[in-house]
Parts: structure tokens; sequence; C-alpha cells
């Protein structure tokens, strides 16, 4: 998703774009996750401001790509499970709003009326309109083709070609060297692999998730629902499981809960604990649940840095080398602002938000 | 008794059987699950029972070697070796530490949840049928090979149709016998084999003077003498408007295209096609065990690479039932003796070894020789729907492939939804990877079974009866 953003406006910024992945479009994680593009779980700081700036985008782009993407702006419900709880969710949703977040408290009546069907006696929960949702794999299939780059699949870069002062010259792949002079390395969970081929560091590291589907339903749950300690849970340090189920109906039918949080490096086994754990959410929030079939689940593994932002911006060690990883759970959300920035800098323009907090040498070098 | 160590097998087919009977045999206690309401798997469940009064032979060459087993069952239940659990569903095995639990869901509701703990597992699963889709694969009347054995069952209701039976592999010959034999009047049987490449594979083939082959033989002379038999054609399409009222076939050039201006319609209500089987390999893939393309992986004694886990049968790979009656033998075996804490003697079971050797060169052999025909995504028409579950159309998946960048059958289901819905691809897929133009794959299915998330979200509350023994 973020490599097809940045082809989209850099192509569009009158850049010549070529696209290399060594899998088909969509193959890595963003074929893997959900595309929720949420304000609403961001505190007050660069992400949310980043956030904010790709949602206003995501909209424009949805004028443009209309349902080819299945954008839908259907919004968020945040909900408290205990009244401590609301309490910590109404001060959280105040800094929000501070940063430009619409965010409406609802409780009794008007919570139900926005979600009949949630479990009764919840204190109440705060509506976020700006939450929204694209298909990632359309969306970066189609954003790939509107961008008119040169799509190369099943192209692995072996390495990053560079000059005898270091600077980036091209990439070279199984099949043949391709020469340029800027590099934008969109790895995603792979961006260190990536970075390390370019001779330098990156810090990205693999946090698996779960996302259980169920058969397909007539429209019961309207919006993202999730239950508060998802707040918590994004900038947390823990490695431990911890379940956050949003649920969503999908255009489709079938209705979605997601995401588990595990770092448990690229393990591809499916632990029952992890899919329990999803489904309790789930029911708990939405009682009528416990009735309706799971019938897959997949995983994807989310690229996070240390200090959960994403790496956005030149590498001040490799000149022509250009990040834009690390998104961890937000990466679809994340990708139109990160594309938007990319082709600013690109093109030698001042990028519309202060890119210090992204800078990819932010960390203290890796000693191998 | 608790504490002779237990198995579970999945599976109550040929292989399940054979493994259930020859581990029981030796000392293990077993619980043999199976989704049926009645053992017998693919090839025993057949409706041979009802018309055995009037065709057995035609129908069921193994037929001594069924009734055999179903005595040996019987016999362990009645001793209390064996609790055999039928309309349990699979959806899940867990493997914690050295212990497994087999999460099943009961009844033909699929809702109640069961536990069972075991020490080791067998997976016999099985295949399913490919479907290959074509113009009009979707009217009533069209079913698969395995379909129309199963409307069999209620033989006297299909006396009087009329039938085409169509596709590639063995199993044409028996389906269609089976369909004659209860009074349904075969129209045309059409394989899209070559015979020219029996021809060639002739060794190999006479080498196995096997079941399969006895009984394909058996079944082509009675056939013969009243079916007009198509060799190298297809059909091309399905008509009807409510339902299907005939098809069209046609001939295939040595490249495996149809041939213009072939085609001759065939009247009839019921069309049977089968293009062979694919094995099952969900339960396996979430335990984490290695596969061979489509096939699990297993060794000499049929274990797959990860301890305590063993499968046999055409979960394997697809070959028939001698030779899942083979595998599920040694594995039984193999199972037993590891069980009680010791490396078998495969002395023990050198003929069974033996015959898997053979029946596994003849399945090879037949593989090589039926195929569908290289070409036959050529049928499938822009309008032609490919995925059922969700509606998606043959042009759908060709823009997907053409226009966005899909080269492989996870990329089109992202793309298009094509395998997203119920069936989770288990029809579609390899549809969707010949428009794709890639190998078939076996893709994740971690729920063998849709599984409600009530039953998800709790730990059982009534978790394992321990085994009747
Ligand atoms: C379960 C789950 C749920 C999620 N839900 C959401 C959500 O609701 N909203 C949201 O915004 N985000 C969500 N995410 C996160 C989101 O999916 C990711 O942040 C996002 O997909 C990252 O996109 P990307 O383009 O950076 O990386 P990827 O999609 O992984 O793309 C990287 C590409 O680089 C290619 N590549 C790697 N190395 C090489 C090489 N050497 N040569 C050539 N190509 C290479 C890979 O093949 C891959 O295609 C979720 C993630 C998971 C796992
Ligand atoms: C139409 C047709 C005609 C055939 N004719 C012949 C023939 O004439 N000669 C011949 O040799 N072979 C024939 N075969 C092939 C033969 O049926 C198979 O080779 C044989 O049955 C394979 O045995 P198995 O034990 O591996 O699997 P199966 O017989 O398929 O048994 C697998 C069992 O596992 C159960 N199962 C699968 N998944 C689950 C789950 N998740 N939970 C619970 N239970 C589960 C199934 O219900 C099934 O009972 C025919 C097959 C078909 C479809």
């Amino acid at each position: 998703m973020t490599g097809a953003a940045c082809a989209l406006y850099a192509s569009r910024a009158g850049l010549d774009v070529i696209v290399v992945d060594r899998g088909p479009v969509a193959g890595g994680t963003t074929g893997a996750g959900e595309g929720n593009l949420l304000v609403s779980d961001k505190e007050p700081g660069p992400e949310l401001d980043l956030a904010l700036l790709s949602n206003r985008l995501w909209g424009e782009l949805a004028q443009e790509f209309g349902e080819a993407i299945e954008y839908e702006a259907k919004g968020g419900v945040v909900v408290a499970t205990s009244p401590g709880s609301l309490t910590a969710l109404e001060h959280f949703a105040d800094g929000q709003r501070a940063a430009g977040v619409v965010a409406e408290t609802v409780a009794g009546d008007a919570l139900y009326a926005l979600e009949p069907h949630l479990a009764p006696g919840l204190p109440g929960a705060v509506h976020y309109p700006q939450d929204s949702q694209v298909m990632p794999a359309l969306a970066a299939a189609h954003l790939v083709r509107t961008s008119g780059a040169r799509l190369l699949t099943g192209r692995a870069v072996t390495e990053v070609l560079r000059t005898t002062d270091g600077t980036v010259r091209g990439v070279r792949t199984h099949s043949g060297d391709i020469h340029t002079p800027a590099v934008v390395n969109a790895a995603g969970t792979w961006g260190g692999e990536l970075a390390t081929l370019a001779g330098t560091s990156l810090p990205v590291l693999p946090r698996r998730g779960f996302v259980l589907v169920t058969e397909t339903l007539p429209r019961m749950v309207h919006h993202k629902v999730y239950a508060a300690d998802y707040v918590a849970d994004v900038a947390s340090d823990s490695a431990a499981l911890q379940t956050s189920p949003v649920v969503e109906g999908t255009a489709a039918g079938p209705i979605l809960i997601g995401a588990s949080r595990e770092r448990v490096g690229f393990d591809r086994s499916v632990p029952l604990p992890a899919l329990r754990a999803l489904a309790a959410g789930a029911t708990r929030l939405f009682p009528f649940l416990s009735d309706v079939r799971a019938i897959r689940s997949y995983a994807g593994f989310r690229p996070y840095m240390p200090d959960h932002l994403p790496a956005i911006g030149p590498d001040p060690r490799v000149p022509g080398l250009f990040h834009a990883c690390g998104h961890e759970g937000a990466g679809i959300g994340l990708a139109t602002g990160t594309g938007h920035l990319i082709a600013q800098v690109l093109t030698a323009k001042t990028p519309g938000l202060d890119l210090a907090p992204f800078r990819p040498d932010r960390f203290p070098e890796e000693t191998p | 008794m608790t504490d002779r160590p237990h198995l579970a097998v999945i599976g109550a087919g040929p292989a399940g059987l054979a493994a259930t009977v020859a581990a029981a045999a030796h000392g293990v206690r077993v619980t043999l699950l199976d989704s049926a309401a009645a053992a017998g798997g693919q090839f025993y469940r057949q409706p041979a029972a009802e018309l055995r009064a009037r065709r057995p032979q035609a129908l069921h060459h193994d037929w001594g070697t069924w009734e055999r087993l179903r005595g040996g069952l019987d016999t362990h239940v009645k001793a209390g070796s064996v609790r055999h659990l039928t309309d349990h569903h699979v959806w899940f095995v867990e493997r914690r530490a050295d212990r497994f639990t087999v999460h099943a869901l009961l009844g033909p509701e699929q809702e109640d949840p069961v536990a069972v703990h075991a020490d080791a597992v067998l997976l016999a699963t099985g295949g399913y049928e490919k479907v290959l889709p074509f113009p009009g694969w979707t009217l009533p009347g069209v079913l698969t090979a395995g379909g129309a054995q199963a409307m069999l069952k209620g033989a006297l209701a299909v006396s009087g149709r009329t039938a085409v039976v169509a596709g590639t592999g063995p199993l044409l010959l028996p389906v269609a016998t089976g369909l004659a034999a209860a009074g349904v009047e075969i129209a045309a049987l059409v394989e899209s084999a070559d015979p020219k490449a029996f021809v060639r594979r002739s060794r190999a083939l006479a080498a196995q003077p096997g079941k399969l082959a006895e009984g394909a033989g058996y079944a082509a002379q009675l056939l013969r003498r009243r079916v007009r038999t198509f060799t190298r054609h297809t059909v091309v399409e399905a008509h009807g408007t409510e339902r299907l009222e005939a098809v069209t076939v046609a001939a295939l050039d040595g490249a495996g295209r149809v041939r213009p201006g072939t085609g001759r319609r065939i009247p009839c209500d019921t069309l049977a096609v089968g293009h062979g089987m694919l094995p099952h390999t969900d339960l396996a893939e979430t335990l984490g065990c290695r596969l061979d393309g489509m096939n699990v992986q297993v060794d000499g004694e049929q274990r797959t690479d990860v301890p305590g886990v063993w499968a046999a049968g055409e979960t394997t790979g697809i070959g028939g039932s001698a030779l899942a009656l083979a595998e599920g033998h040694i594995a039984g075996r193999s199972a037993a003796a590891r069980l009680a804490g010791h490396a078998p003697d495969p002395r023990e079971w050198a003929a069974a070894a033996k015959s898997r050797n053979r029946l596994r060169e003849f399945a090879a052999a037949l593989d090589s020789v039926y195929a569908p025909p290289a070409h036959w995504t050529e049928q499938i028409t822009d309008d032609t729907v490919v995925c059922r579950c969700e509606e998606v159309t043959g042009s759908a998946i060709r823009e997907a492939v053409t226009e966005l960048g899909a080269g492989d059958v996870r990329t089109v289901k992202l793309l298009t939804r094509a395998g997203m819905g119920w069936c989770q691809g288990r029809m579609c897929a390899p549809a969707v990877a010949g428009l794709a133009g890639c190998r078939l794959a076996p893709s994740r299915r971690p729920f063998a079974r849709p599984v409600p998330l009530g039953v998800l979200a709790h730990e059982h509350t009534h978790p394992t009866e321990r085994g009747s023994s």
C-alpha cells in the first residue's frame, strides 16, 4: 500500500516511477490486514497529524476511485466497557479534539441508535465520524495502475546500487539492474532488510496479528466498533498477547474482527488462544455474534518500529535513499499522507508536515 | 485401561478404518471421529448397500475388504478399545506440549462443541472433488461425480433419468456404472484424456493389476455394450433454463483445444462431471505439518514432520481406496508402536508397504494420463460464474490478472473475492489458478469447518469424555 501511494503521488509530481516488488501486488502485509483508516486510536502527536492529513487525502482519492477501492466513511465508535474507562476515553478524546479530530460522546439511547446490537448496559462511547475504510488490496492495485508507474512484480531487489561516494544509483534485481537516482524503501516489514541492502540500518520488526472473518450477514454492525482498551494497546510495549477487537460489518457481508497483536517473529502456525480471545472480545461487545460462524482467519506481520512511528523521508546516511516503512498497524490509513510527503521530498519541496519525528536515522546505530 | 495411550483418528474412510483397526489390535485406545453418520468414507459410504442386491460386483470389488474392516471395527468398539464418534465435524486440532485436543462440532447442525484429548492424532481426512467451471455448470442437474454417487442413495428416485458422465479420471467409470445399475440411462461417457496416453503408459498401468484397474476394466466391459463413449472430448456447455436439458460435447485437438465445428448436442437431465480429487489438508496445515505440493508429506511410517501426527489415505495424495487401506494400516501400526514407546519393525507391514509402493506408482501413472484439457480455461466465458459463493465471473478474474497485476490465487482472491466465501475456495481455487496461469497451491484455511464465534470464544465447558475405555 505504501509503495502504491508513493508511486501515485510521485508520478503526479512529475516523476517517472518504477514499482518493483518481489511478489504480486498487495502480496505483503497489505494483503493480510484490514483497511481501517483510523484517527480514533491515535493520541495527539505526529502520528495523529499524519493520520489527519492521510484521512483528508483518502477522502480526495475516494472521489476519484469511487467504489473501486471500496472506500466507506462509516465512522468509528469506541465503546467504554466500564464507567472508569468512559472517563479515560473522554479525556483522551478531549486531547484529540484539540488536535483537529471530530469526536462526539454518545451514551444511552444515542449509542444504541448508532449500534442497535451492542450488548446492553454499556456506559457510553465516543463516535469518530472521520474513521473510514478501504479495501487495501484493491486500493494498492488501483493506485499503482492509475499512477501510470511501470509495475515489475515478481522481482526481488537483491542490492541497492551505489556510486563510490555512496550515493544511490539504482537497484539490482535477480533479473537485471534498474538505474535511478532515487530509491524509496516501501518494503514494509522487510524494510530493515532493504535498508541493510543499502548499507544502512532501520529497526523494523514483525508484530503478528490475526483477523477473524465471519459468514455473510445482513448489516448488523454499522461502524467500526471497538473497546476502549485498544487505545492503550497500540502504544504498549508489552510483548504479551493483547486483543482489541475492532468489529465491523463490510459491504460484502462478512463481519471482520481484528486484530490481535503479538510479537512472535515470523511464526505462521495458528494459535487457538489468539483466535479465542478475538472471538471473546467480539461476542462481549455484540452478543448476537455468538451464533455467527467464523469461516476463516488470516494473519499478517505488521512492520513496527521501537517508538511506534514510521520512518518517512530521506536517509541522511545514504544520499538518494528514502524510507517509507514501519507503519505498524496503520499503514493503510497512513499511506496517502506518506506518499504525499515522499513525493514532496523527492521533488525538493518543503514537506507539508515536519518530518523530524519520522527521521529514519533517529535510532541508535545497530552494531552488528 | 485408561492408561493405555490414546490415538485420535480423524476420518473413517478406508485409511482411517484400517488405521483404527490396526492400532487397536496393537494395544492402543482409539477414538475415531468422522463427520458422516456412518463409517466408510468416500468409497464405502457409497450406496452399494442398497444396490448390492442388484449388481454387487459391478459396484464393489472391495466389498469383502469392507466387511472385514467393519467387522474389525465392531469388535473393537464392543471390546471398548475403540470409540467411534459419528457426526463429529472436526474444525481444529490443537497441539499443546505433547498432547493434542481435537475440537469438533456435533451433529448435522454443527453447533455443539466437543473436545477430545489424545496423545497422538492420525489424519485420514481424504479428499474432495476438483471442480472446473464451464458455461452452464451451475444449472440444477449438473453434479460432481461424488454428487452423482450421493444421488444414488435414493436409488429408486433416479431411475428413468438420462445422464452424461464427463470429465477425466478413473472415477468416471465407477460413477457411470453405478448410475447405470440404478436404472439411469447413460447417454454418453465423455473422457478428455487421450487413449494414446494409456498406450504410452501401458507398462506402469499394466503392472498394477489392483482393484481399481480390475474394477475399471470390468466396468468398462459392462458399459461398452451400451454406452456411447467419447475420448478426447469435453463438455463445452450445459444448456437449460430452469434446469439442465442438454449438453454440448466437442472434440479436442492434440494441444488440448476444442476443435471448432465438432460440437454435438446431447439431451440429458443429469450431468456428472469429475476431474479428480484434491487432498484435504486444512487440519494438517494448522498443525504446522509440511506439505509436499498439495499433499501432506509423510515418511515411510506415514508420520508427518510434526511429532505425534500421522497422516494416511488421500490427504497424503490421491490414489484410490486400496492405497488408502495400505497407508492406513501402516500408519496404525506405526502409531501403536511409537505410542508404546518403541520404534516399529517395518517388516511387520512388509506386504502393505509393497502394495503401497505399487499403488503409488500406479496412481502417478494414472495422474499423467488423466488430465483436464490443457486449454480448458478457454471455455470459461466472461460471464461464466467461477466462484459460486461470491458470484465472481470469469471476466472479473481475467481483469484482476491482466489489469491489476494479480498472478496467483491469493491476489486474485484479494482483488475479486473469489474464494472468500463459505467454501473458502475449495471449489474455485483450481479454476482461479487456471485463469491466473499459475500452479494450484494449497491455501491456508485455519478452520476445517466454520465455527460459531460463541464456541470459539469459550474453552469448552463439557470437554472430554476421556474415552469409553
Ligand atoms: C492483522 C492486521 C490488521 C491490520 N489492520 C490495519 C488496519 O485496519 N488499518 C491500517 O491502516 N493498517 C492495518 N494493518 C497494518 C497494515 O496492513 C500495514 O501497516 C501496511 O499494509 C503496510 O504496508 P506496506 O506497503 O508498508 O507494506 P507491505 O504491504 O508489506 O508491502 C511491502 C512490499 O515490499 C515487498 N518487498 C519486501 N522486500 C523486498 C525486496 N527485497 N525486493 C522487492 N520487494 C520487496 C514485499 O513483497 C511487499 O509486497 C494491519 C496489519 C495486520 C497484520
Ligand atoms: C465418486 C467416487 C467414486 C470412486 N470410486 C472408486 C473406485 O471405484 N475404486 C477406488 O479404488 N476408489 C474409488 N474412489 C476413491 C475412493 O473413494 C478413495 O480413494 C478413498 O475413499 C480414499 O480413502 P480415505 O480414507 O483416504 O478418504 P475418504 O474415504 O475420503 O474418507 C475421509 C473421511 O474423513 C472425513 N472427514 C474429512 N474431514 C473431516 C473433518 N474435518 N471432520 C470430520 N471428518 C472429516 C470424511 O467425512 C470422510 O468420511 C471413488 C471416489 C469417488 C469420489
